[in-house]
């Protein structure tokens, strides 16, 4: 008050504790604008784009089209509704057989036994293949003339199947390659969930005379149960954006009667290869938006489980 | 600065769009902006192809003669023209000379001024002959009266057959689309799980070898007032015959996912009588390395129908330079020296069918081929259509849509209505690219 600059140290003194007060903030800020840059610049330029009739090349001129993309694919009864379908039966159907699949690997493997680590990098093979490569292989053993597949049943004296080249039996085949690949992901998550799962309980279960199912359905999946949800939530996720298996041994379209076409197939055809860059952003915004009310569901619904 | 960001946001939209389909891979490849530009540096983007490895053997030659260094990316078909879109939607300048299929693409991106006019560039190039170059070949490569491309590598519909197989069965070798059917019925019958004849039967796929049937039955595309043609009385019989074809003398199980590696390889194994392609494939069954039969096959021209032999001959690619392109003149020059007669000469020799009469028409331009090849290309150059797809923007939505009734008839269903529904589906686009 008395010698100093007038108002400067107090604005100074007043900005520095500002600063001092929301610290973390400001230490913070750039990589959080940068994050919210990287994120809300693509969505908000696909949702400027999901509005116009951008064909052919983005840089052509544009006109604005308002909610015509969005009607004329919630409209589409030929391919996109079939490809939502699609999504949802190969999500449901891989998630489901592997997390029986996974539960039951973790669950082998989670009492100590000789060779334990050999099994668990064993187990974990598939996992860590390239998926393009895993497909590709998987496209040979299946291949109807000459591949593998086949001549194994015939060893058995089964008749040959057709696997990937019969448009009914597309998508279980392709659901099959999936757990193949995945369950090994979901039985790792299960198997450290277990792991911290102290022994004392099911000690105390097994004095009070409760059996190998009991023990496991009453005490064990109960515990369990959030890290089951985060099984849930990773897989489901990626096998709903499942890209690489199916474009590799269906190719464009999803094969020949779209039978493997699912929304992601879908999105890619109409960016790639029509260049229907406002009709793909629309359909790219609603196949978002399903993700979302799909995460809500899993998460938020469920008070009590905690992520 | 702004013009950076612009760039930026639309290249992060395709970037994303791409992400979110899970082609990660596709959103490294931003590049473009401040890249390229530099005078001695040329960016030359190539497609899988024997001719893109006998050229790149050679590249070191162009670059002692003129002091350019040549960054060469390679990729597959299918990634190629991805990266295209992706790179030229964003005005990257990032390259320079491209190669491109014409007929896949040219439409598109001559639309999206994409390629530059090179119409002086090949006016004045003097003894580099632009007029050696074939019609119908250049005509493709044209865009509304401008020059767009060069066309490097031509291709037509071939016959290939097992000559043992035929001989066994006591069959002359077909040249009329009933001789075809009942070659093919004999063969599947009198060898026990050897097909009769393979083809390509995936939608996409399948179009193109399917043409130059539709043409031979008196069919086309799209009729001369620009509406769609696929179910005129002649393309149904074309597509009930190549249906039927594949159902009943194609491979025990017969899938509807077949391009040309599979078939092919069914052939080259020894499982079929018959293999009808392109031209261009003859070394993935005539080449010992990669074939059980490479002894036994036969060449011949395609086959008549009720309208003659009407095979595809088409320029199968080309090279461009990118109208972004901060190089001109030294990509002009890459290409100069990439086609000219002695380079086609030489590649040419090496299996890979040119666009120069020059070069056809000089014995040495063809001694390295099978004889029975060389014959049947230039009798298909005859007779030859000049396009093998239909000819809109939307060429890959079309090939889904046309390819539609080949599919049906594979699998044994009714190709006439699924036809009829193709039909209605490509006027609908017929219409809307008006």
């Amino acid at each position: 008050m008395a010698t100093t600059v007038q108002g400067a140290p107090g604005t100074r003194e007043r900005f520095s504790q500002w600063l001092n007060a929301h610290r973390k903030w400001l230490f913070a800020a750039p990589a959080m604008i940068f994050t919210a840059l990287l994120i809300a610049f693509p969505i908000g330029w696909t949702l400027y784009l999901s509005l116009t009739d951008a064909k052919g090349s983005v840089r052509s001129p544009k006109g604005f089209v308002g909610i015509e993309n969005y009607l004329s694919i919630l409209s589409d009864l030929n391919r996109f509704w079939p490809a939502v379908l699609r999504t949802g039966a190969f999500t449901a159907g891989a998630l489901a057989l592997e997390l029986a699949l996974g539960m039951m690997i973790a669950l082998l493997l989670w009492r100590p036994f000789r060779g334990q680590r050999w099994a668990r990098t064993a187990i974990l093979l598939p996992f860590v293949a390239t998926p393009v490569a895993v497909a590709m292989m998987w496209r040979l053993i299946f291949e109807p003339n000459i591949g593998f597949a086949n001549r194994f049943l015939s060893w058995f004296g089964i008749p040959a199947q057709p696997w990937l080249s019969d448009p009914t039996t597309t998508l279980p085949t392709l659901v099959l390659v999936d757990v193949w690949e995945f369950t090994p992901m979901v039985a790792l998550i299960l198997l450290a969930g277990l792991t911290t799962i102290s022994e004392d309980v099911e000690e105390a279960a097994r004095i009070d005379g409760a059996n190998a199912w009991q023990r496991f359905w009453s005490i064990t999946l109960p515990l369990l149960k959030p890290v089951v949800l985060v099984a849930v939530l990773l897989r489901a996720i990626d096998a709903l954006k499942t890209f690489d298996l199916l474009y590799v041994t269906k190719g464009q379209g999803g094969g020949s009667f779209h039978e493997a076409e699912t929304l992601n197939i879908f999105v890619y055809d109409r960016t790639f290869k029509y260049n229907d860059y406002g009709l793909a952003s629309a359909a790219l915004i609603i196949f978002f938006l399903l993700i979302l009310v799909i995460m809500w569901f899993l998460t938020f619904r469920r008070r009590g489980a905690k992520l | 600065m702004t013009q950076a960001k612009w760039t930026g946001t639309r290249r992060s939209f395709i970037a994303a769009s791409a992400a979110v389909a899970g082609a990660g891979a596709l959103s490294a490849c931003g590049g473009g902006g401040g890249g390229g530009g530099d005078s001695t540096t040329l960016n030359v983007t190539l497609a899988n192809h024997v001719w893109t490895d006998l050229i790149t053997k050679k590249i070191s030659e162009f670059e002692d003669d003129t002091g350019i260094t040549v960054t060469v990316t390679q990729l597959s078909e299918d990634q190629l023209v991805d990266n295209y879109k992706v790179k030229l939607n964003a005005g990257s300048k990032d390259i320079d000379v491209m190669m491109y299929r014409p007929l896949q693409v040219g439409k598109l991106f001559g639309q999206s001024g994409y390629l530059l006019d090179i119409s002086d560039k090949v006016g004045d190039a003097g003894d580099w002959n632009w007029d050696d170059f074939q019609k119908g070949p250049v005509e493709l490569t044209t865009y509304e009266d401008q020059t767009v491309g060069v066309p490097i590598i031509t291709e037509s519909e071939m016959v290939y057959f097992r000559k043992d197989l035929l001989k066994a069965s006591g069959l002359d070798v077909p040249t009329t689309m009933e001789e075809l059917e009942n070659a093919a019925k004999t063969i599947k019958e009198d060898n026990s799980g050897t097909a009769g004849i393979v083809m390509r039967s995936q939608a996409s796929a399948a179009v193109t070898q399917f043409s130059g049937f539709l043409y031979s039955f008196g069919g086309t595309w799209i009729d001369d007032s620009g509406n769609s043609a696929i179910a005129s009385a002649e393309a149904k019989e074309a597509y009930a015959f190549y249906g039927n074809l594949l159902h009943s003398y194609g491979p025990d199980q017969m899938s509807t996912d077949m391009s040309w590696p599979e078939a092919s390889a069914i052939f080259a194994q020894g499982n079929a009588g018959f293999w009808i392609d392109a031209s261009s494939l003859y070394q993935n069954v005539y080449d010992p390395e990669k074939s059980k039969i490479a002894d036994q096959v036969g060449f011949t021209p395609f086959p008549a129908g009720p309208d003659g032999s009407k095979p595809y001959n088409v320029a199968a690619w080309a090279l461009a330079i990118n109208g972004e392109s901060p190089n001109q003149d030294n990509a002009w020059k890459f290409i100069q020296w990439a086609t000219s007669p002695e380079m086609t000469l030489e590649i040419q020799k090496e299996g890979v069918p040119s666009a120069r009469t020059s070069v056809w028409d000089d014995p040495a331009g063809t001694e390295s081929y099978p004889e029975e090849l060389a014959e049947a290309i230039a009798k298909n150059a005859e007779n030859g259509v000049g396009y093998d797809r239909p000819r809109v923007n939307g060429v890959a939505q079309a090939r889904e849509i046309v390819g539609g009734p080949i599919v049906a008839g594979i699998s044994g269903g009714d190709s006439d209505a699924a036809a009829d529904d193709a039909n209605a589906q490509f006027q609908e686009l017929l219409d809307g690219e008006k």
